[in-house]
C-alpha cells in the first residue's frame, strides 16, 4: 500500500503517457472479446486433442447432438472418450482456473498489494492439509467427494483463523495479515509433514502427485463437487469491484467514500477461500495463476477491478485450460503434473514481470 | 454480537443525500471530547463547532491534537468521551454511506496501491452517489473539480507517475468532486508551491461562501490568517484559543503556544494580518 508512494520527487520523467481511460476502457472490451474467442476455438481444440485424437468437426458434432441441436453421434469409443474423460478434465481446469484467476485478482485488491496471491495468507495450504489428511488416512465417508470435503473445510477454516488471528482492535493490518499467513503456511507444512510421516506408501504417492497439482482424475462428480463454490465465489466477486476500486486509495480514504471496509474484507476474504480451495480441492496446488494473470491485465487495461475480476476469470480459466493441454500432450503418453508446470512457467515470468515494471514506472504495477 | 454483526452483511436501502445546510448550521461538533492514543491523551477535552459558510482553520504546534481532531470530526477516530456529532447526530449512528453523503476527507499524504490514471482517480469521489438520483452530475463535477485544481493537463497519467504536489492536487479534486457539505482537509497545501497554495485556500473560501463548512489544518499561520473566518489554536490536546483571526492571532498567545517568539503585524501596504516567527539575524 506504501509501495508507491516512496520518493515522489525522484521519479524519472513520467513514462510514455499510456492511454487515456477512455482508451484504457475499450482495450478492455477488446480484451474481453478476445479471451471469450480464444476460450471457444482452444475448447474443441483441447477436447480433440489427445491419445485418440477427435478432429475439431466431429468434437462440434457430438457438442450439437448432445445439445439437441442437430450434429451428428460419433462411434461408442469417441464419444466416451469425449464425454467421459475429455470433456470432465476441460471443465475442470476452466472451473479451476476461472477461480484461481479471480481469486488472485480479488486478494491483490483486498491486500492493495499487487504481489498478493491465494498462497500468501495460507488458504492453499490450509485446504492442503484437509486433503492430505482425508488421503493419508484413508478416510471415505463422503465416497468421491471426501477429499473435496476435506479440502473446503480445512480451507475455510484456516482463512478464518488467519483473519480472526490478524485482527487487532477491530480491524486488520494488511501486515500482520500476511505475517499471520506465513506463521499458517509454515503451521499447515508442518501438518502436512506429519500426515506424510503416518501414511502408507500408496498414500504418500498418491498424496505426493496431488501436491504437484493435476486434472488427471477429473470426472463429472468432482466436476460437481467444485461447481456450486465456484459459481457462487465467480458470481459475487463482480458485485465488489467498484468498492474494491476505493480500497486502493487505502482504508480510510475508502471508508470516506462510503464503503464498509470490515464488512467488504470479511465477504470478500469467504469469497476467496471459497475460491481457492474449490481449486486446490480437486487440482492441488496450483501457483501462479492467481498472481500472474491479474498482472498481465491489469498491464493491458488498467487497474479497474469491473474489467480486472471477469478479465482474470477469463484468462485464468484460459491459461489453465492450456497449460493442461500442454501437460498432458507434450510428453505423450506420460503426463506433466500441471502444477510444475505453470509454476516452471510462472515464476521465471513474474520475476522478469518484477524487475520490469520496478524499472519502467520505479513501482509496482 | 451475532445478530447485527450478520445483519451488517445484508446491504441497507441507499441512504438519502441531505438537504443543503442553511448558512450557520453547525454541521460538526465536539463536545467535551477525548481521545487516547497509545495511552496518551491526543485530545483532552476539547470543544469545537463548525458551521456552514465558513473556513475554520485548525493551527497549532506538532503534536497539539489537530490532525486527530480532524479524524474524530471525520468519524475515524472514535472519542473515549465526549460526544462527536456530525450533521446534528451522534458520528457513530451513521453507516459508512450516509457519513459519505455528508462530509468529505482529505488524508494527510495520498497513497494509491494500483496505477489508476488521474481521472480515475477523481471519479472516485462520485462513489457515494453511484446509483442515485445524482449520478448524472458524475462528469461534470468530475470536470469542475479537476479544472479548479489544474489537474486537468495531465487527467490521463496514472497517479503514480505524479510528482507529490500534483499527487497533492488530485486527492484534494477527488474530495471536491463528493461535493459534500463538509470537508475536512488535512494539511491540503503542505506539499504545494506558492502558487497552488493560495489556489487550494481560495477554493476553500468559494465552497464556504456557496454554503458549505471548510476545516482546514494549516500549518502556515498567514495563510490561516488571510483566509480563515475562524481559527481554532491547539496545544496539546487542548483549545488555547478560538474565534477569528484578528483576535486570535495575538502575538503573546502564539509565541507561548509555539513555543517561539512571534510577531503579528499589518501589511505596510493592505493592512491584512501577517504571523512572522522572530528571527535574530
Amino acid at each position: 500500500m506504501t509501495v508507491l508512494d516512496d520518493k515522489p520527487g525522484q521519479r524519472p520523467q513520467a513514462p510514455a503517457a499510456p492511454a487515456p481511460p477512455r482508451a484504457r476502457r475499450s482495450t478492455a472490451w477488446l480484451l474481453t472479446a478476445a479471451l471469450a474467442a480464444g476460450l471457444l476455438v482452444l475448447v474443441p481444440v483441447a477436447a480433440g486433442t489427445g491419445a485418440y485424437p477427435v478432429p475439431v468437426g466431429d468434437v462440434l458434432g457430438s457438442l450439437l447432438h448432445r445439445t439437441g441441436l442437430g450434429g451428428t453421434e460419433l462411434d461408442r469409443v469417441a464419444e466416451s472418450v469425449l464425454w467421459n474423460v475429455r470433456f470432465p478434465r476441460i471443465v475442470l481446469a476452466l472451473l479451476v482456473g476461472a477461480s484461481l484467476g479471480c481469486a488472485g485478482a480479488l486478494m491483490q485488491g483486498v491486500f492493495g498489494n499487487p504481489l498478493a496471491e491465494p498462497g500468501v495468507i495460507g488458504v492453499s495450504s490450509g485446504a492442503a492439509v484437509g486433503a492430505v489428511g482425508a488421503i493419508a488416512f484413508g478416510s471415505n465417508f463422503l465416497g468421491n467427494w471426501t477429499v473435496p470435503a476435506f479440502a473446503f473445510g480445512s480451507g475455510l477454516v484456516t482463512v478464518l483463523v488467519v483473519y480472526a488471528m490478524a485482527r487487532s482492535g477491530g480491524r486488520t493490518e494488511v501486515v500482520t495479515l500476511i505475517l499471520t499467513g506465513i506463521a499458517v503456511n509454515a503451521f499447515a507444512g508442518a501438518l502436512i509433514g506429519l500426515f506424510l510421516f503416518f501414511a502408507d506408501t500408496a498414500a504418500v504417492n498418491q498424496i505426493t502427485f496431488w501436491q504437484l497439482g493435476s486434472l488427471a482424475q477429473a470426472t463429472w462428480p468432482k466436476v460437481l463437487a467444485v461447481l456450486p463454490c465456484a459459481a457462487l465465489g465467480l458470481g459475487l466477486a463482480p458485485l465488489y469491484a467498484r468498492r474494491l476500486d476505493l480500497l486502493a486509495l487505502g482504508e480510510r480514504p475508502a471508508r470516506h467514500l462510503g464503503v464498509d471496509v470490515e464488512r467488504l474484507r470479511v465477504v470478500l476474504v469467504l469469497v476467496i477461500a471459497l475460491l481457492t480451495a474449490a481449486a486446490v480441492s480437486v487440482a492441488g496446488v496450483i501457483g501462479f495463476v492467481g498472481l500472474v494473470v491479474p498482472h498481465l491485465l491489469r498491464m493491458a487495461a488498467g487497474p479497474r477491478h469491473r474489467f480486472l475480476i471477469p478479465g482474470s476469470a477469463l484468462l485464468g480459466a484460459l491459461v489453465l485450460l492450456a497449460a493442461d493441454l500442454a501437460a498432458r500432450t507434450v510428453a505423450e503418453p506420460a503426463e506433466l503434473p500441471l502444477g510444475v508446470l505453470t509454476a516452471l512457467l510462472g515464476s521465471p515470468f513474474f520475476f522478469w514481470l518484477l524487475r520490469r515494471t520496478r524499472r519502467r514506472q520505479g513501482g509496482w504495477a | 454480537m451475532r445478530g447485527p454483526r450478520l445483519a451488517r452483511l445484508v446491504p441497507s436501502p441507499r441512504p438519502a443525500p441531505p438537504p443543503p445546510p442553511a448558512p450557520g448550521d453547525v454541521l460538526a461538533e465536539a463536545e467535551q471530547v477525548r481521545v487516547r492514543l497509545g495511552g496518551r491523551p491526543v485530545l483532552d477535552g476539547v470543544d469545537v463547532r463548525v458551521r456552514a459558510g465558513e473556513v475554520l482553520a485548525l493551527v497549532g504546534p506538532n503534536g497539539a491534537g489537530k490532525s486527530t481532531l480532524l479524524g474524530a470530526l471525520a468519524a475515524d477516530v472514535p472519542a473515549a468521551e465526549g460526544v462527536v456529532r456530525v450533521h446534528g447526530r451522534p458520528a457513530t449512528a451513521w453507516s459508512a454511506p450516509e457519513l459519505a453523503l455528508r462530509r468529505a476527507v482529505l488524508p494527510q499524504s495520498a497513497s494509491l496501491s494500483f496505477p489508476f490514471a488521474v481521472e480515475e482517480v477523481v471519479r472516485m469521489g462520485r462513489a457515494p452517489w453511484a446509483g442515485g438520483d445524482r449520478e448524472g452530475e458524475d462528469d461534470a463535477a468530475v470536470a469542475e473539480a479537476m479544472a479548479r485544481t489544474e489537474v486537468t493537463g495531465f487527467a490521463g497519467r496514472p497517479f503514480s507517475a505524479l510528482s507529490g504536489g500534483e499527487r497533492a492536487r488530485v486527492a484534494l479534486a477527488r474530495v471536491l468532486a463528493q461535493r459534500a457539505p463538509l470537508l475536512l482537509l488535512d494539511e491540503p497545501t503542505a506539499a504545494l508551491d506558492l502558487r497552488h497554495q493560495e489556489l487550494v485556500l481560495r477554493l476553500c473560501r468559494e465552497r464556504a461562501r456557496a454554503g458549505d463548512a471548510v476545516v482546514v489544518v494549516l500549518h502556515d499561520l498567514a495563510l490561516a490568517a488571510a483566509y480563515a473566518d475562524r481559527v481554532a489554536v491547539l496545544r496539546s490536546g487542548r483549545i488555547a484559543a478560538d474565534g477569528p483571526p484578528a483576535r486570535v492571532f495575538a502575538e503573546g498567545l502564539l509565541s507561548e503556544v509555539y513555543d517561539h517568539p512571534v510577531e503579528v503585524f499589518p501589511h505596510p501596504r493592505t493592512g491584512a494580518l501577517l504571523v512572522v516567527p522572530h528571527r535574530t539575524p
